[in-house]
């Protein structure tokens, strides 16, 4: 059996002095939906932010595709695959979707209107709203421009910061929806949700972080199913 | 008749001198702008900016017309714009490298890229002082007067005339031009959206893999440009004077605010807006009013100000809009 897609291990690292990840691991494989859930400052965010590249580890590595990459910055991942999807200002708000999505190929120099294309079928309420700001839309529908321009790239892994963060149910539903739609390309995904229950309901493979550090890693079900992390997690 | 002559008498004395200022006022408010939605910082050194590249421009000239060059009607000095701005946009690139680029590399506070400018415009004032003195230049050769008052008064008959300088009207089109070059740069390529992306979120924009070097060396340089067109329209308008291009920078500052900074659009309509509200409050309102109702005899001139407070109407305007909106009338940023 091959290595994971994405595997991130023994990630130890933090902002300033003070260590936030502590022996951290988190591996992806392809098509997988991998979610990272735990309480507040567990270090969800920073979790993904070290395998992005937005942090400087003290130990450990990240390995793409076999590769290593954990001496590489953010931009330099992108050329590899990776797409990320940060938790708020994730739009440009005064250019149309289009141009966001434009911009999101900036680094292509082939033709992507085949992407732009399937990135539009995929969220087709953002279809019909390609010619007016980003700004002016709706928190799900921004979400779903959000997506969007990381998707042109055609990342191999994408990574999504708290998606569904400040939208309502039926939009996060659909959010996931087409999250799964987007796995079954055979695109990896590894998001931080604060919704836990509704996202380890999509998971292949959980993670709960505490502190830093793994202190569950199982398939979604068998998380949703194991009473210790209901109670302590999930509210019961 | 006397509508008549009281509408030609306000296209004179307000509406075209109002119009052309408005147009240079726009261009230089476009500068700035986009200087602070790209740079993130307001440019206080762009008045002597637009002075420097105006005298460069001029010393052009006179090379020009030393070589016995000219394109009448038009002024040499069209010739010569290039030129100056190539030269100022080389001086300004290099004050990015020995200046500006330093406090970026830190991410210091907006603040203290403004008093960098502060310095760096005070030795851009001094250079051109040196380079090319403290007088009025004039330097608008060509023809004057497209129309001037005599020739409307022989054709239209009226008491009052009308007259359209050269100047006035090139600057009318040439600020047309450059607006719309500018905005379908802008809106159309992919270094004008890539521009538009880092203004508008400048992470994100390096996550998409956008450089940022080119985008601000493009920024100083299309910045540079708009300073030196606007700030030779103005000398051949009125004349070339190292101070006045000082002065200028309040009401260029105030169209940009208006507008809402960083927002092209809006500084191009905040330029008109801060022009004619400029040259109609202290124009002298009598003649016009002697027109229209010809039994009242006001006492004074009807004038709200007298000219040298000019300045104090873009200051009220400036005041005006930070108080009541201050991101302006097209949504900018807040300063």
């Amino acid at each position: 059996m091959s290595a994971p897609y994405l595997s991130a291990t023994g990630m130890r690292g933090g902002y300033g002095k003070a260590d936030i990840l502590n022996d951290c691991t988190i591996t992806v494989d392809q098509g997988q939906i991998a979610v990272i859930v735990g309480p507040n400052g567990a270090g969800k965010s920073t979790a993904m932010k070290a395998v992005f590249g937005m942090l400087n580890l003290r130990e450990g590595e990240v390995r793409l595709a076999g590769e290593d990459i954990t001496a590489l910055t953010p931009q330099q991942r992108v050329h590899k695959g990776m797409g990320f999807v940060p938790q708020t200002h994730n739009i440009f708000p005064n250019m149309t979707v289009e141009e966001n999505l434009q911009m999101g190929a900036f680094i292509r120099k082939d033709d992507y209107s085949g992407t732009l294309a399937q990135v539009y079928e995929l969220f087709p309420a953002v279809a019909d709203k390609r010619r007016q700001n980003a700004g002016e839309l709706s928190g799900g529908q921004r979400q779903q421009v959000a997506v969007g321009r990381a998707l042109m790239t055609q990342p191999r892994l994408l990574m999504l910061d708290e998606p569904t963060a400040g939208v309502s149910p039926i939009v996060m539903d659909e959010l996931f929806d087409r999250i799964i739609e987007i796995a079954r390309t055979g695109i990896s995904i590894l998001m931080v949700e604060q919704n836990a229950r509704q996202a380890l309901e999509i998971a292949d493979l959980g993670y709960v972080l505490v502190q830093g550090t793994n202190r569950y890693t199982d398939t979604g079900e068998a998380l949703l199913a194991n009473p210790e992390v209901r109670r302590t997690f999930l509210g019961g | 008749m006397d509508i008549l002559n009281a509408g030609v008498a306000l296209l004179n004395f307000v509406v075209v001198p109002a119009a052309a200022y408005g147009a240079q006022l726009a261009l230089g408010a476009l500068g700035v702008t986009l200087i602070y939605g790209i740079l993130r910082f307001s440019n206080f050194a762009f008045g002597d900016t637009m002075a420097m590249g105006t005298a460069f421009t001029i010393m052009v000239t006179w090379a020009i017309q030393a070589l016995g060059i000219a394109i009448f009607p038009l002024p040499t000095a069209l010739i010569a714009l290039p030129f100056g701005i190539a030269v100022t946009a080389l001086i300004v690139l290099f004050t990015d490298r020995i200046v500006y680029r330093f406090y970026r590399r830190k991410k210091v506070d907006p603040i203290v890229m403004v008093m960098a400018s502060v310095g760096v415009m005070f030795v851009m004032n001094g250079l051109t002082r040196v380079l090319i003195g403290v007088e009025e230049i004039r330097f608008d050769d060509g023809a004057r007067f497209l129309f001037s008052v005599q020739d409307f008064r022989a054709w239209s008959g009226l008491t009052e005339g009308l007259s359209l300088r050269v100047s006035q009207l090139l600057t009318l089109i040439i600020t047309a031009l450059v607006c719309w070059g500018l905005f379908v740069f802008l809106n159309r390529t992919r270094t004008g959206k890539a521009m538009r992306a880092y203004s508008d979120n400048e992470d994100l924009a390096l996550l998409s893999g956008i450089d940022p070097d080119q985008v601000v060396r493009i920024t100083w340089i299309i910045g540079t440009a708009l300073a030196v067109i606007a700030g030779t329209l103005y000398g051949l308008d009125k004349t070339f004077k190292a101070f006045n291009y000082f002065q200028i920078l309040l009401p260029i500052f105030a169209a940009a605010i208006v507008g809402g900074l960083g927002n092209p659009l809006g500084a191009v309509v905040g330029g008109f807006v801060v022009a004619f509200s400029e040259v109609a409050i202290t124009y002298p309102w009598k003649k016009v009013a002697g027109y229209l109702f010809p039994d009242w005899q006001p006492e004074g001139l009807l004038q709200l100000l007298s000219t040298e407070y000019k300045f104090a109407v873009s200051f009220v305007i400036l005041i005006v809009v930070l108080l009541f909106k201050p991101t302006g009338l097209f949504r900018g940023k807040s300063v």
